[in-house]
């Protein structure tokens, strides 16, 4: 097993390339035991494919990958003993019952029978399934799906797991549950490798951000000195009349005007204090606004500050390379 | 545990998946076994009193047809192991695309595991079905005077050609790009008996066609079939079958072997 001086996950310049397209463009990473670590990035970025070339379903062309002390390339098999894998898309056996699914892990974990009984009744019963367990998953809604998903993952008690956007597409009260139950799973001491679209889902989850774009790690830090990177958050202030826009926009250092749309783009730090400010400002000043919005700081925002675009614009142009 | 234990128990876990698979949808198990049993009653009522007469019959249309009854099963139950044979195509399709296969990838499963699975349950799913088809035959008047011994031989004749083409299923499976195509392609294994001593001798077929029948490998499994259960002599079909059916199971468990492996490789994020 792993000593707490070797990372649970570590790589080394990995490449990845199908044909022309390049997907990983030298990739270095290292994940501390029990930390959650969490790679954020825009669509086509290249996050799936370092998920999948982490745990052992694809060879990177080159550079060195390491998950518990492991070569990937060299020991796959002692590297799929310690790991946990739930991707994107929902990986159960639709023909079978919540149970059954479960029971299927636990079978091919080699578990004994009643130890694998009783594991199966602890997971339905941890993650809300128990109702559930004799039904077929086609009676099953998303959000209990990847419940199940994310159980089948952990029937082997991996010590390191693997989440491939775990929260796409998941309502936000089952987006709630899954971020409770990642916490649960890095108190436990198991370390949690997770990819993401979302700013705000890192933010509250990872100990350790890599924010990946175009196949490169652009940043990497804590959530707090990443966010120290960002100046993307403000309020924005939408107008009436042009002469309150100018009477606004000097009361404000930094505040970008826009005299087409009438708004004025106000730096914040999404504090209810500076808000506060910002009205009575406003008011002391006797200007006039129409309507306010408050923006707060998202991958956009992380983006456009490590890179000078923004990820949407960065979708567009690996469209159209495609 | 050894890893040889390992890949018994983790094969037993994928076969129980596999039956549980079909007995919860029985209906692609029906739709396999449906086909032969139709072509049994079309040749043996709509055409079996014509056909009957040429096998040197007698006047009777009755008589005619249940002689014919008795030379059209063996190739009957050929075209059922082929019909059952698509089915593992099927499934083995609907594994691959869907995500459960990339969990069992990111597992320490026993590599052999999810073919053997899926090769050991449609061997039983195809069983199964034989004894339909051979309800159906019997209930229709079939009658063979073949010893249990005999009947065991035609158990393993067939039992060893389903064998074989569920591996080349198998691999067909695994080629498809999605479960559509791997439900079309096998299709000419249900075509081949038609061109077979199946459904006539292969003496009243044209130059060049009866070649094709006489050397195919459904003829040799027919023969011996049939041979085992009217008493006649064997010759040297059975030796035949046995070596087609041993050569297309090799070079097709090589095929699915080398296409499940790549398959690793070759997925795109």
């Amino acid at each position: 097993m792993t000593s707490s001086n070797v990372p649970a996950i570590s790589a080394r310049a990995v490449r990845k390339s199908f044909g022309e397209h390049v997907v990983l463009d030298g990739v270095d990473l290292s994940v501390a035991e029990g930390t959650i670590f969490s790679l954020l990035g825009p669509n086509g970025a290249g996050k799936t494919t370092m998920v999948r070339i982490l745990s052992t379903l694809i060879r990177a062309d080159a550079g060195e990958v390491r998950v518990g002390g492991h070569d990937v390339a060299k020991d796959p098999d002692a590297v799929r003993a310690l790991i946990g894998v739930t991707g994107q898309f929902s990986a159960v056996d639709n023909y079978l019952t919540g149970a059954e699914n479960l029971q299927l892990m636990a079978d091919l974990r080699h578990f004994g029978r009643d130890a694998g009984r009783r594991r199966v009744a602890e997971l339905l019963e941890r993650f809300e399934l128990s109702d559930a367990a004799a039904k077929p998953l086609s009676t099953y809604s998303g959000g209990m799906r990847r419940r199940l998903d994310l159980a089948m993952t952990l029937v082997g008690d991996p010590r390191v797991i693997f989440l491939d956007e775990p929260t796409s597409g998941l309502d936000p009260r089952n987006r709630r549950t899954m971020w409770q139950i990642i916490r649960e799973l890095a108190t436990d001491g198991v370390t949690v490798f997770l990819t993401t679209q979302y700013l705000e889902e890192a933010d509250r989850l990872a100990d350790q951000i890599a924010v990946v774009d175009r196949g490169q790690i652009v940043a990497e830090g804590t959530p707090a000195e990443l966010k120290r990177r960002i100046s993307g958050g403000h309020i924005e202030l939408h107008f009436s009349d042009v002469n309150d826009l100018r009477a606004a926009a000097s009361l404000f250092d930094n505040a970008a005007p826009d005299l087409d749309q009438l708004t004025l783009q106000v730096p914040d730090n999404g504090g209810v204090a500076s808000l506060r400010q910002v009205l009575a400002d406003l008011d002391n000043a006797r200007v006039e606004i129409e309507k306010l919005s408050i923006h707060t700081p998202d991958l956009d925002d992380v983006f456009f500050a490590v890179t000078g675009r923004t990820s949407s614009k960065a979708d567009a142009q690996e469209a159209l390379k495609r | 545990m050894s890893s040889l234990t390992f890949t018994v128990a983790d094969s037993r876990t994928m076969l129980r998946r596999n039956l549980k698979h079909q007995l919860r949808y029985p209906s692609l198990t029906l739709m396999l076994a449906g086909m032969p049993v139709v072509f049994l009653l079309l040749f043996v009522f709509v055409f079996g009193g014509q056909l009957g007469s040429g096998l040197g019959g007698s006047s009777v249309p009755h008589a005619n047809r249940s002689a014919y009854l008795a030379y059209v099963v063996p190739g009957i139950l050929a075209m059922t192991v082929a019909s059952a044979a698509l089915g593992t195509a099927i499934s083995v399709a609907t594994d691959m695309t869907g995500g459960i296969i990339d969990r069992f990838r990111t597992m320490a499963i026993a590599r052999a595991a999810v073919l053997t699975g899926h090769v050991i349950g449609s061997l039983l799913q195809t069983l199964a079905v034989l004894v339909v088809v051979v309800g159906v035959a019997v209930g229709l008047g079939f009658r063979s005077t073949a010893s249990p011994l005999a009947w065991l031989g035609v158990a393993a004749v067939l039992g060893f050609f389903a064998f074989a083409l569920i591996w080349l299923s198998t691999a067909l499976g695994l080629v498809a790009k999605s479960v559509e195509t791997a439900s079309n392609t096998p299709m000419f294994l249900t075509l081949l008996p038609f061109l077979s001593s199946g459904f006539v001798p292969t003496n009243t077929l044209p130059i060049g066609l009866r070649e094709f029948a006489e050397y195919q490998p459904f003829t040799p499994v027919i023969q011996t079939v049939r041979a085992l259960l009217t008493g006649d002599p064997l010759g040297n079909h059975a030796i035949v079958a046995v070596a087609w059916s041993a050569g297309i199971a090799l070079v097709s468990y090589l095929w699915s072997v080398r296409l499940y492996n790549r398959r690793r490789a070759a997925t795109v994020s």
